[in-house]
């Protein structure tokens, strides 16, 4: 890629989702993770309890990440061809579990700011 | 949100917080980059494909007072790397359809109409409406035209009948070589696969076609009930050495047949056949389905006005430019770029990536009375896909060197899932915010 600069990547983006789409998906993006650090600033703590149901949520996180991009490129397990392909679908995997991890623990910390079972 | 914060430490801290990633944000806009150059050039650009576009979107950001005209007759712009994809049928019709005037800035005055004669001596340019618009800098981003009238028995009125497809002829040709193609697929039979001896827009579309075709039949569980051939003019099956090898044992693997040296001359629709040029005389082919990609050549206008190459391609009329600014070798104030332009490699939108930026600084140099060494060194790329789900990202330059812009991670000869996923999800994206002069 010629002159690949991070202002070059934001109008790629944008055109790749529509200009409304991508910047809700980053202010969305953005909100979750600034949730998800107000919650463990006010909670001076990680809460365990909410750390599990998190890390249980992440293999669907990783699976479902999978599926998404295989489903909207037409393609399958079966076009992996090196390992690119392999650090890719890992990364989108770890991308998925990570990211539905921290929603899931941050949607608990704010529907339940206080676990009675905690501390 | 409403919940209570622990302490006021807390809140301190989260804004803090806040306020440290908003900073972050507005560090990362992007900035006004070059200073503007102060003209009253009158430039006109010839063609708004997506060399022409790219370029006037470029050239307003650094000029200031320039009279830009942009001269193009169609009202639809085409994404012609889609075309492949509507032609298997991944995307439908309208994928590539666009209108011209929704990419073109503010500023530029589009002409909807094409050059009818271009006078290099006097500096005009005619327009079919007999308009004459006189310029001070000429760029010439016609893009080519396909001249399907080549190919006795031939008319684009058969594509989609009769085992004819024909997908560089527009998008809706291509969506009408898939409603041909799928029914190769279901009933199999014998596929002919051809390319022009003529230069061509990427030259890997034709390989393409066949790679996917050959994929969708296996899928389709109908690939033992077809046979397919790819009859070329060149002797080998891609320009560049090292690739053709590797599609030569790509063809080996997937069973499809060669017949190089051979030019497709005519068809004859009812009876299915097709003769083909060699050296030692014609050859007939049957076909149940036939891919026609005819010669390519610069438009008329272009090849009248004598701005062609005289000893070179003189039967396709490419302007004859410095392959390395672009700039016309004998009338300075021209360019051409894109398609039209009389270079050895690159009728693909990734050379026009590379030319544009080339000719916007020669010619921004120019009327600052400045000099630049911008160079183009040929750089093309070729997302060769070769199934549903993989392509080899090829990139390569004058030289037939491979240019692999990610060397050691995406290898370039290797059919991968990653070179998909560009060409899938990321190619017209980058190509769009090319057109509008970001990327």
């Amino acid at each position: 890629m010629k002159d690949l600069t991070f202002e070059t990547l934001i109008a790629v983006f944008e055109e790749m989702f529509g200009r409304g789409l991508f910047w809700t998906m980053v202010v969305a993006a953005v909100v979750i993770t600034l949730a998800y650090i107000y919650v463990l600033i006010r909670d001076r703590a990680v809460s365990w309890r909410k750390f599990l149901w998190a890390q249980l949520s992440m293999p669907l996180g990783a699976i479902a990440a999978v599926l998404f991009v295989q489903k909207v490129t037409r393609s399958g397990f079966a076009d992996i061809g090196g390992p690119i392909d392999v650090i890719v679908l890992l990364g989108v995997a770890v991308a998925g579990a990570v990211g539905l991890a921290v929603l899931v623990y941050t949607a608990e910390s704010l529907i339940w700011p206080k676990s009675e079972t905690e501390d | 949100m409403s919940h209570d914060l622990p302490n006021d430490t807390g809140r301190r801290r989260f804004l803090g917080l806040a306020a440290g990633a908003g900073a972050l944000a507005a560090a990362g806009l992007p900035g006004q980059s070059n200073a503007q150059v102060a003209t009253k050039a009158k430039i006109v650009i010839l063609g708004a494909g997506a060399a022409g576009t790219t370029l006037a979107n470029r050239l307003v950001q650094r000029l200031d007072g320039a009279q830009i005209t942009v001269v193009d007759g169609s009202k639809q712009h085409w994404y012609q790397p889609g075309f492949s994809l509507i032609a298997a049928g991944l995307k439908p019709q309208d994928y590539s359809v666009s209108r011209t005037d929704e990419w073109l800035p503010a500023g530029v005055t589009l002409k909807p109409e094409n050059a009818a004669a271009i006078d290099p001596e006097a500096r005009t340019v005619d327009l079919q409406s007999g308009e004459t618009l006189s310029y001070d800098y000429l760029v010439v981003a016609t893009g080519l035209v396909l001249d399907h009238d080549a190919i006795d028995g031939f008319s684009l009125d058969m594509v989609g009948e009769n085992g004819i497809g024909a997908l560089y002829a527009g998008p809706d040709y291509a969506a009408r070589t898939w409603k041909a193609a799928s029914k190769f697929i279901d009933e199999g039979g014998d596929g002919l696969f051809t390319r022009p001896a003529t230069e061509m827009k990427c030259a890997g579309a034709p390989l393409k076609h066949t790679f996917l075709l050959d994929d969708l039949a296996r899928k389709a569980g109908t690939r033992d009930k077809s046979h397919f051939t790819y009859a070329a003019p060149q002797q080998s099956l891609f320009g560049v050495p090292i690739v053709a090898e590797k599609v030569r044992m790509l063809f080996d693997q997937r069973k499809i047949g060669t017949g190089m040296q051979e030019t497709l001359k005519s068809i004859e629709p009812g009876a299915k056949r097709a003769v083909f040029d060699t050296a030692d005389g014609t050859v007939e082919r049957a076909y149940d389905y036939i891919h026609v990609i005819p010669p390519q050549r610069a438009p008329e206008a272009v090849r009248q006005s004598g701005l062609s190459w005289a000893d070179k391609w003189v039967d396709q009329g490419w302007v004859e430019v410095d392959k390395h600014s672009l700039r016309h070798r004998r009338y300075p104030e021209v360019f051409a770029v894109g398609d039209v332009a009389g270079v050895p490699k690159g009728k693909t939108a990734a050379s026009v990536k590379w030319q544009v930026p080339v000719v916007e600084e020669h010619l921004v140099a120019q009327i600052a009375g400045d000099t630049t060494d911008a160079s183009y060194n040929g750089y093309t790329s070729c997302p060769m896909i070769t199934q549903v789900g993989r392509a080899m990202l090829i990139e390569f330059d004058y030289n037939n060197d491979l240019v692999p812009s990610f060397p050691g991670i995406i290898a370039p000869l290797q059919e991968l899932w990653i070179s998909w996923l560009m060409k899938e999800v990321a190619l017209k994206p980058t190509y769009n915010a090319m057109l509008r002069g970001k990327a």
